[in-house]
């Protein structure tokens, strides 16, 4: 209905009621089964991709703890060879594709970057629920694989021609490249919806330099996908190819190429674990700069450094590969370009210092588990540079102290973030608060817990512990490490039961928790200004005008201490 | 912490190893090679650490000068002076940074090269073909007759430069002896050359540490340095064909050992049996251990492998032989006659 400016006030208001109305009809979730998976808002695909991520978590976490009481004893027989090689392959393909990406990337950027942008719902609605799905059989292929006694067994990577049809036969291998290639294109389909929503339905008002970190760093990442994820469909498919059809694309003996998959593995395997942690930096730059009451500092230097690790993240895969026997000019390129991917992350660490300093902190369980992020980001960052040295990583590769770098830097530091993004997010999620306490206890019991499990193992690997050992006994030197094995073993096991107070959290807030405001954090971002949770048609008619930047905190005279990225007119002062 | 934890640690846990026979950290070098990785692996720690405690540092700042119980806003002073403070600090942080990684680039290359280069003429080379699960180990030389080929136990002279040809007859593996040089990948279809130099004489343990599929924590080896004149006389005795049984029970073995499944897999220079899927048996009581460093070399450890490999290594390449009792104990004379 048009509103012209010579109807009257009364009919204008009409016609406005009328109009949200309308909206409110024409935006209602579809009731009944068919409904519900015909769903597309993207409050509700970002929930599902949110709840069906952790709950791969859990699995994962429950795998890893099953290898840790494997290790806890030389020649223990707990799990043989066969299923230990399944647990840990199953351990990596869970967490990096069923859990990291899901959990970072999709879940929380469907759920939150329309809201942030001040759209109603994301760009293509129905791409990003069928990524959701195509999700979702991957990882019930993947799992429903393990629980019939074909699970993958040749690793996360599947190195040919291990993974190839003479070494591995049987279905176990199908079944993980079948599932990269799911998993792998519902990570496309979501790219493809962020970085759309992103460029194309920000609210007017919104320029470049207005948006929150977290949304440069998903445009980032939407783009960094969209280049990544065909190398790794190309290796699977190529793979399925050679083991169902015979053909020979790694198959040395007819004139195949092997490294010809590692190179396309790891041109994806490299951006992925930007591609995993870059939304954590998001999420915690935001996070500390709202918890401090400062604006991020060094904002423009913050998107140069996430552009710069993003496009750099595609030049270094080559390190994964130095005791290939690649050629020493070849190495030191790939090793002077990972080690300058140390710059920019160095940026990001002096930014977050500096939004810090002289902040006004409140130490709310999302604060704690950013800084938690910080503090182990510099604990895995700062063995970067030793592994990105050809020479050194002749010795460290494939050591538990890969393991330890990897684990603290983005398995753990990513968890951190996202657990913060989880208790930062809840309230306008499900309209209810977590609780701060169990949240404090939570942060202890897992913040100890990493640093208790990971630090031991860099020990591990400088006493030449090789990873992917189903038991330790076949090298007698190594005898000596037992009781740090099992100390790792104890740490792991605590730290995994401490998850359980997380879930006690979880659930009894949903219930319980106290009713959460509209804005409880005081943010200035968008999505804070909807009620918790938001409703169904999100902004509805009202289209939010931004005036402000993302992060105006401690603004002076302000009515709180803050101005909304679409509060009109005066700054306050 | 981590840091500091891996480097004190470390030292304390090189100390408190046994670790004979052979010596097999990074902090116990065997070579020129391995001391150039330690060398590297310090320098580097010490910079990483001394960031690691400016970082503590300024985040403990960060926390002390943060006002956490303040109520009011914060008395922020948006001067553009503390702006132009704070900038230049971040700034100036960056910059050291990037000189910091700059000399570690300079320092690695470095390192790389003359851990890398050949520096000696006159080498021995030996290729080094990686199998599920076990190494073959040859000593080329142009005359087929004087080609020495044994499993898993490389024997070097000391002092002498050894060039290592790596290749693999089915997966990848890859070649580590942690107290020698880094590791190096052995693929099918590349073939490539690194080379070390033992100083010490000594048993130096080294495994497979690219995952290779079930037993790969089940694949090693060892390297044996020795004088010269060791090596020599080893390297003579290995030439030799197998010598004929002297006695009856070693002749029965024999008898045995071509009659049954063994030689469809194994060789044995001076027999009939000559396949090379599994490793060459010419030589086999000269050797320590079997199995991949496995089990030791005993007649009882030799008796338990023979009749069920699969209970020892499941999934190994050797299917159980259940031969007889009579059968087997001349077997494993015969075996035990092979020096």
């Amino acid at each position: 209905m048009p509103v012209t400016d010579t109807m009257s006030a009364n009919e204008r208001e009409t016609s406005e009621s009328e109009l949200s109305l309308r909206l409110e009809r024409t935006w209602r979730q579809p009731g009944g089964i068919w409904g519900w998976f015909s769903d597309t808002d993207h409050k509700a695909i970002g929930i599902r991709f949110i709840v069906t991520a952790f709950i791969f978590f859990l699995l994962g976490g429950v795998l890893a703890a099953i290898m840790r009481l494997q290790l806890s004893r030389p020649e223990s027989s707990l799990v043989g060879p066969d299923l230990y090689n399944q647990l840990f392959t199953m351990h990596g393909s869970t967490m990096i594709f069923l859990f990291a990406v899901p959990m970072m990337f999709q879940g929380f950027g469907v759920y939150v970057v329309p809201m942030m942008c001040g759209a109603r719902n994301i760009a293509f609605p129905r791409l990003n629920a069928f990524s959701y799905y195509i999700y979702l059989g991957g990882a019930l292929l993947l799992w429903g694989g393990l629980l019939t006694n074909t699970g993958p067994d040749a690793g996360w990577f599947a190195y040919v021609p291990l993974s190839g049809p003479a070494y591995t036969p049987g279905h176990r291998t199908d079944i993980w490249a079948q599932m990269i290639t799911y998993t792998e294109v519902s990570a496309l389909g979501v790219a493809i919806c962020i970085a759309t929503t992103i460029l194309r339905h920000r609210a007017p008002g919104m320029t470049l330099n207005r948006m929150p970190i977290l949304l440069w760093e998903k445009l980032v990442i939407s783009i960094a996908v969209i280049f990544a994820m065909p190398a790794v469909m190309v290796a699977s498919s190529l793979l399925l190819l050679d083991r169902l059809v015979g053909t020979h694309f790694f198959n040395p003996a007819e004139g195949g190429d092997v490294l010809l998959y590692q190179h396309l593995f790891w041109f994806f395997g490299h951006p992925e674990v930007y591609i995993a942690i870059l939304p954590a930096m998001g999420i915690t730059s935001h996070l500390l700069s709202i918890f401090s009451r400062k604006p991020v500092f060094g904002y423009n230097a913050m998107v140069g450094a996430t552009v710069a690790i993003g496009a750099l993240g595609f030049m270094v895969w080559g390190h994964h590969m130095f005791v290939s026997g690649m050629n020493p000019y070849e190495g030191f390129a790939f090793s002077s370009l990972t080690t300058a991917i140390a710059v920019p992350s160095a940026v990001k660490v002096f930014n977050w210092l500096g939004t810090m300093y002289g902040g006004k902190m409140r130490l709310s369980t999302p604060m704690l588990f950013s800084i938690g992020f910080v503090s182990l980001f510099i604990t895995g960052g700062l063995t970067g540079p030793l592994l990105a040295q050809p020479a050194l990583d002749a010795y460290l590769h494939d050591t538990y102290f890969v393991v330890a770098h990897f684990h603290l830097i983005m398995a753990m530091a990513g968890l951190f973030a996202v657990f913060a993004a989880t208790y930062f997010w809840f309230p306008k999620m499900f309209g209810r608060m977590m609780n701060e306490r169990l949240g404090a206890l939570h942060f202890w019991i897992t913040l100890a817990g990493a640093y208790a499990i990971f630090v031991p193992m860099h020990l591990l690997g400088l006493a030449g512990s090789p990873r992917r050992y189903s038991e330790l006994t076949g090298v007698q030197y190594l005898t000596t490490t037992a009781p740090l094995q099992r100390f790792i073993t104890v740490a792991a096991i605590v730290t995994v039961g401490g998850q359980l107070v997380f879930l006690l959290n979880l659930f009894w807030s949903l219930f319980r928790g106290h009713k959460a405001a509209r804005n409880p954090w005081e943010c200035s971002t968008l999505e804070w200004t909807l009620s918790s949770p938001p409703p169904q048609v999100g902004f509805g008619d009202q289209n939010p005008v931004i005036a402000h930047g993302p992060y105006e905190y401690s603004v002076p005279g302000a009515e709180k201490d803050f101005v909304h990225q679409n509060a009109s007119g005066n700054r306050g002062t | 912490m981590t840091l500091l934890t891996s480097g004190v640690s470390g030292r304390l846990l090189a100390q408190a190893m046994p670790l004979e026979p052979g010596r097999h950290l990074i902090l116990h070098p065997g070579t020129p090679q391995s001391s150039h990785i330690e060398w590297l692996y310090w320098v580097i720690f010490w910079i990483t650490f001394a960031v690691f405690l400016l970082m503590i540092l300024g985040f403990t700042r960060a926390g002390a000068r943060a006002h956490v119980d303040a109520i009011e806003p914060l008395p922020v002073t948006k001067s553009e002076e503390a702006d132009r403070k704070a900038t230049w600090a971040v700034g100036s942080a960056v910059a050291v940074t990037v000189i910091t990684l700059f000399v570690v680039l300079v320092l690695s290359v470095v390192t790389g090269k003359r851990a890398g280069g050949l520096t000696s003429k006159n080498p021995i080379t030996i290729q080094i073909i990686g199998h599920q699960w076990w190494w073959e180990i040859v000593y080329p030389n142009p005359q087929a007759d004087q080609t020495v080929t044994t499993a898993n136990e490389i024997h070097v002279p000391v002092g002498t430069p050894v060039v290592i040809l790596t290749n693999s007859a089915d997966v990848i593996h890859s070649f580590w002896a942690p107290s020698i040089n880094g590791k190096r990948d052995l693929l099918p279809g590349y073939s490539s050359a690194f080379w070390f130099k033992v100083d010490e004489p000594g048993i130096y343990r080294g495994q497979c540490a690219e995952f290779c599929g079930l037993q790969h924590a089940h694949m090693g080896f060892s390297v044996i340095a020795e004088p010269v004149d060791q090596f020599q006389a080893w390297e003579q005795q290995q030439l030799k064909p197998a010598p004929d049984p002297t006695t009856p029970e070693a002749t029965r073995g024999r008898a045995v050992f071509l009659t049954h499944a063994c030689l469809m897999c194994h060789t044995i220079r001076g027999t009939d049996a000559g396949s090379r899927v599994g490793p060459d048996l010419t030589h086999l009581a000269s050797r320590n251990m079997i199995a991949a460093e496995t089990l030791p070399n005993s007649t009882g450890a030799l008796a338990g492998w023979i009749l069920d490999p699969q209970r020892i290594k499941p999934g190994v390449r050797m299917s159980p032989n259940p031969l007889a009792p009579d059968d087997l104990q001349a077997l494993i004379a015969y075996l035990r006659s092979l020096q």
